[in-house]
């Protein structure tokens, strides 16, 4: 894909491509965050408290 | 996928660098508050309370990570509103100190990383962060979205302070974020005076739900250590968010140029 071709992306194309990767931060934060798992919720103990993500 | 790739590459350098910051600030002011609250949940004990807010036994006396994991077991029956650190205490926790450290600084790392991805992707759709003084405001969005509002309700807490159930709490939590953020974007994008109202209506919604709070407010925790938490963490992530608003603003202007993300200068 070169730069001529870049600049008619189509418009659904871009919403798609900025919701992926809306989708993604989401994701991430959910896990570090909000995951119930017990190594998750350890390994990340002292950034949820200090980012007030609810936690315990 | 030209756009996905420069939205994740424009939040990979912002979120890193803004990540390595707030890591560095929460070494400084709130990492040593939750060391020094978690003293008072090791002890297990406080005066005139008969629910012991965390009654990890008598024998972890300190808050080093192996005596807390020993005691664990011994106290598995606390109490549900109080309940600190009911639950994970058998399964595999960093080691205090350095490696409590390290995965402290990763999961900064990643999840400044999230929090880049979704401040590049949603800005982009109101035409992108052309410059590093419009990222700042987008800065502050981010943190009225993310601590501001949920941190009404919910207020930064340490560790042994009573809460409500953790799955109400995280429902209100993200509940909250998701209005705040829609709010703000109908009365910054949509531009006419019923919207607006609608917006700040979805703003204070949550709070006229009211976030889950526990049965009694009584805890170990001095409030003046607790105060010191709640303005610790909220200036830090003041913090992160402005900068992390201003260098999304600078790089993408920087790597992309006037014309945004839409163009791959990099390709």
């Amino acid at each position: 894909m070169n730069t001529t071709s870049l600049t008619q992306v189509s418009s659904s194309s871009r919403t798609g491509q900025l919701l992926l990767a809306a989708f993604l931060g989401v994701f991430i934060v959910g896990v570090v965050g909000f995951s119930h798992l017990a190594v998750a919720h350890n390994a990340a103990h002292d950034y949820r408290h200090s980012m007030a993500f609810p936690c315990h | 996928m030209n756009i996905f790739r420069n939205v994740v590459f424009t939040a990979a350098a912002a979120g890193l660098l803004a990540s390595v910051v707030m890591a560095g600030m929460q070494a400084v002011s709130t990492d040593p508050l939750i060391l020094k609250a978690e003293t008072y949940e090791s002890v297990g004990g406080e005066p005139a309370h008969d629910h012991a807010a965390h009654d990890h036994g008598t024998a972890a006396t300190d808050a080093t990570a192996p005596a807390v994991s020993e005691a664990a077991p011994a106290a598995s029956e606390s109490a549900p509103v109080v309940a600190a650190h009911e639950h994970g205490e058998d399964e595999w926790a960093p080691q205090d100190g350095f490696e409590r450290f390290v995965f402290n600084v990763l999961a900064n790392l990643v999840s400044g990383f999230g929090f880049a991805l979704i401040l590049v992707a949603v800005s982009e759709f109101a035409g992108g962060i052309s410059s590093w003084r419009s990222g700042l405001l987008w800065g502050f969005a981010g943190f009225a979205v993310f601590t501001l509002a949920p941190g009404l309700g919910l207020p930064p807490e340490l560790p042994a302070m009573p809460a409500a159930d953790l799955g109400a709490r995280q429902v209100w939590w993200i509940s909250t974020v998701a209005a705040t953020a829609a709010g703000l974007a109908l009365i910054a994008f949509r531009g006419t005076v019923v919207l607006s109202i609608v917006g700040v209506a979805l703003i204070v919604a949550p709070h006229i739900v009211g976030a889950p709070q526990p049965a009694s407010h009584e805890s170990p925790i001095p409030p003046d250590l607790h105060h010191q938490f709640v303005v610790a963490s909220t200036v830090t992530n003041l913090i992160f968010w402005v900068l992390l608003g201003g260098l999304v603003g600078a790089l993408r202007s920087r790597f992309f140029g006037s014309s945004g993300l839409a163009r791959n200068q990099l390709a």
